[in-house]
């Protein structure tokens, strides 16, 4: 077995180290705008300061996006998108320094073959899954397959979910857990901010090493927050909304922006 | 063999499951603790059995079509008049049990994805009944060629909301309600309309809708003295289906037959038959057989009738297929509407072009097995909604004529 590409559980750690306040966690979607305007968007994401990279990949049917991923997914399958592009990026961000791990809702990753798609992701240099819709109960073949290559399964945890489906959430996971308020809504802040941090205490109690918390936050000031109790502040929508409004360039000052909120 | 009617979930066979985000476990184990508590609690049974009664209309008629039966190889035909019930399809079954759990969770709103309309109708239905909040997600494509439904859920005080994105039909309301549900699931409960969806649902709708199959089983036995040889339905997401064979399938002796939309044909790739053109995967929160490109994205599904537009199936379906207890066929939307002309003007019943599935297969079926075959075929649903792709398909309307 070779580990080519870094574990997120060690990019966290080192982030730490560095003496930051929280890692910063940039999802972006592969295809979109293009596959090469994807890819050059990730390693910008890279170079302005993101720790690790979530590469995800578009689906038909992304019943916990909002509408920004939405539209961007529907684009990205326009052009033509497939499952192993998502290699060819996540390669992209390991070359470039960055720790990348694919967000992938489940059939497509089950179509692929889950063996061979945690072989071939092990291959390209990533760190492993996030996987929305699939939770521990479901996952014996992607945990057999992510302990044959050594990758990380980051699982979500929910404000709602019980103390028994945290522990077994926590006792699933390897790199971090993956700390959602609502999926694919962007809530009210100030709730969603009481949630997060809620959720995020409930998961170091029951022994998660590492908590990331994905919500709405789209401004440097909103990541120092969140930053504040967690270990990875995660942003999607606004980095998706970045590059379409404004292209590499307008990504790049919004990763800035949020990096400096982390650090 | 053991009865397979007796199945509960989460998994049958290598299908099922809760394939969903976390954010929504809590809510699936509290509607199967409601759902566990309600099936041997005597007040939720009477509470369901009266409105069965005095407001749904049940039990439905057993109608034998016995000038049908000429196109059916002269077998005996009876019919399942679930268009008889309040609405005019089975869908009021589920919904209102559905809605009944609700209000004992406390919960305030009701939501539904809806694909012709009809279970649209059923939750607006029961929400204006039990005094709740309900919003149906609809896809654009559907809301118009489903306009009076629309209009019906409005009437009944709903809010319809038309979904513009992915192909605009069945599966992607309902991504949009699941995405409704996650944000609102404290005061909302999502009443899924079909056997599909994470568990608890194919196993719970199915409970809903097995009074389908139970009073046809008594109804045929005392109308022809024996059990069927074979048992026809639709199947899109299969509730219906899944309603009448739960009855039947411990009788190894009695055919069990789903009818899937083959659209256009299966080999032009515009169909809804799952069976013949797809494969397992995973959508909408169970593991099942989906129409699939080889990457795993959905491939939109194609069918004159709304209702059976949908790329996945119920789980059990899938477990049934795969065991050969049930026979899966695709009927392509010239055999349905055929069905649907021949019902109006042999019996006096015009069908939802759904449940015409059913009847084109009740004719492939009856010539098969002969005139001394004794079939019965669920007729799901009326077709009153349809009136207006009929009368487009059979150039009904009067040049000129305008609709006010």
């Amino acid at each position: 077995m070779t580990t080519r590409g870094a574990r997120t559980g060690a990019t966290l750690d080192a982030v730490d180290e560095r003496g930051a306040k929280a890692a910063l966690i940039g999802y972006l979607p592969v295809g979109f705008p293009s596959l090469e305007g994807s890819i050059e968007a990730m390693v910008e994401l890279v170079r302005s300061g993101a720790d690790i990279v979530e590469v995800g990949m578009p689906y038909s049917d992304p019943g916990m996006d909002g509408p920004v991923i939405q539209h961007a997914a529907e684009r990205g399958l326009a052009n033509g998108v497939r499952t192993r592009d998502v290699f060819t990026a996540v390669s992209a961000v390991a070359e470039a320094g960055g720790t990348a791990v694919v967000m992938s809702y489940w059939n497509l990753v089950l179509q692929y073959g889950v063996e061979a798609f945690a072989r071939d992701l092990d291959s390209a240099g990533g760190a492993g899954i996030i996987t929305p819709d699939l939770i521990p109960d479901e996952a014996d073949d992607w945990l057999a397959a992510s302990d044959a290559h050594d990758l990380d399964r980051i699982f979500l945890a929910a404000p709602s979910s019980t103390p028994e489906r945290i522990a077994t959430i926590v006792e699933s996971s390897r790199g971090f857990v993956y700390a959602a308020s609502t999926m694919g809504v962007t809530g009210v802040r100030s709730e969603v901010d009481h949630h997060a941090r809620d959720l995020v205490s409930r998961l170091k109690d029951a022994g998660a090493a590492r908590a990331c918390v994905g919500l709405g936050v789209s401004t440097g000031e909103q990541a120092a927050e969140v930053a504040d109790y967690a270990d990875g502040v995660i942003v999607g929508s606004a980095l998706v909304r970045a590059l379409e409004n404004g292209g590499v360039a307008e990504l790049a000052a919004l990763t800035e922006q949020l990096a400096e909120g982390c650090a | 063999m053991t009865d397979l009617s007796q199945e509960q979930g989460p998994y049958f066979g290598p299908f099922g499951g809760r394939f969903i985000p976390e954010a929504l476990i809590p809510a699936l184990d509290e509607i199967e603790e409601t759902w566990r508590k309600s099936q041997v609690d005597p007040a939720f049974t009477e509470e369901l059995l009266e409105l069965q009664r005095s407001y749904i209309g049940r039990p439905s008629l057993l109608t034998e079509a016995t000038r049908f039966s000429a196109h059916c190889g002269g077998a005996r035909v009876f019919l399942k008049r679930e268009d008889l019930n309040h609405t005019g399809s089975h869908k009021i079954n589920n919904a209102l049990a559905q809605a009944l759990l609700a209000k004992r969770m406390g919960k305030t709103r009701l939501i539904a994805e809806t694909g012709a309309g009809q279970h649209g109708v059923a939750t607006a239905t029961a929400a204006a009944l039990l005094d709740m909040e309900c919003e149906v997600y609809m896809g654009e494509e559907d809301t118009a060629r489903q306009a009076l439904n629309v209009a019906r859920m409005r009437l009944l005080g709903a809010k319809v909301n038309a979904v513009s994105n992915g192909t605009r039909t069945l599966k992607d309301a309902m991504n949009e309600a699941m995405r409704d549900w996650v944000a609102n699931v404290a005061r909302t409960h999502y009443v899924i309309g079909t056997v599909a969806g994470p568990h608890p649902f194919p196993a719970m709708v199915r409970s809903f809708q097995r009074v389908i199959g139970d009073e046809a089983r008594g109804q045929i036995l005392e109308a022809a003295g024996r059990l069927p040889d074979a048992v026809c339905a639709c199947v899109g997401g299969g509730s219906n289906a899944m309603g009448i064979f739960a009855a039947f399938l411990a009788d190894t002796e009695v055919r069990i037959y789903g009818f899937e939309a083959g659209g256009e044909g299966v080999e032009t790739g515009r169909h809804a038959a799952r069976f013949s053109g797809g494969r397992p995967g995973v959508l909408h929160g169970s593991a099942t057989y989906i129409l699939q490109d080889e990457d795993g994205q959905t491939r939109a599904s194609h069918s004159i009738s709304a209702g059976l537009d949908y790329p996945s199936v119920g789980p059990e379906h899938s477990y049934l297929h795969d065991t050969a207890r049930v026979i899966y066929e695709p009927v392509v939307d010239e055999e349905a509407m055929e069905a649907v002309r021949l019902l109006s003007r042999t019996e006096g019943i015009i069908p939802a072009i759904e449940s015409a599935h059913a009847l084109a297969g009740a004719m492939r079926v009856g010539r098969e097995l002969g005139p001394e075959a004794l079939l019965l075929v669920n007729l799901s649903g009326r077709g009153d909604k349809d009136m207006t792709t009929a009368a487009k398909w059979f150039d009904y309307f009067d040049e000129g004529a305008v609709q006010v």
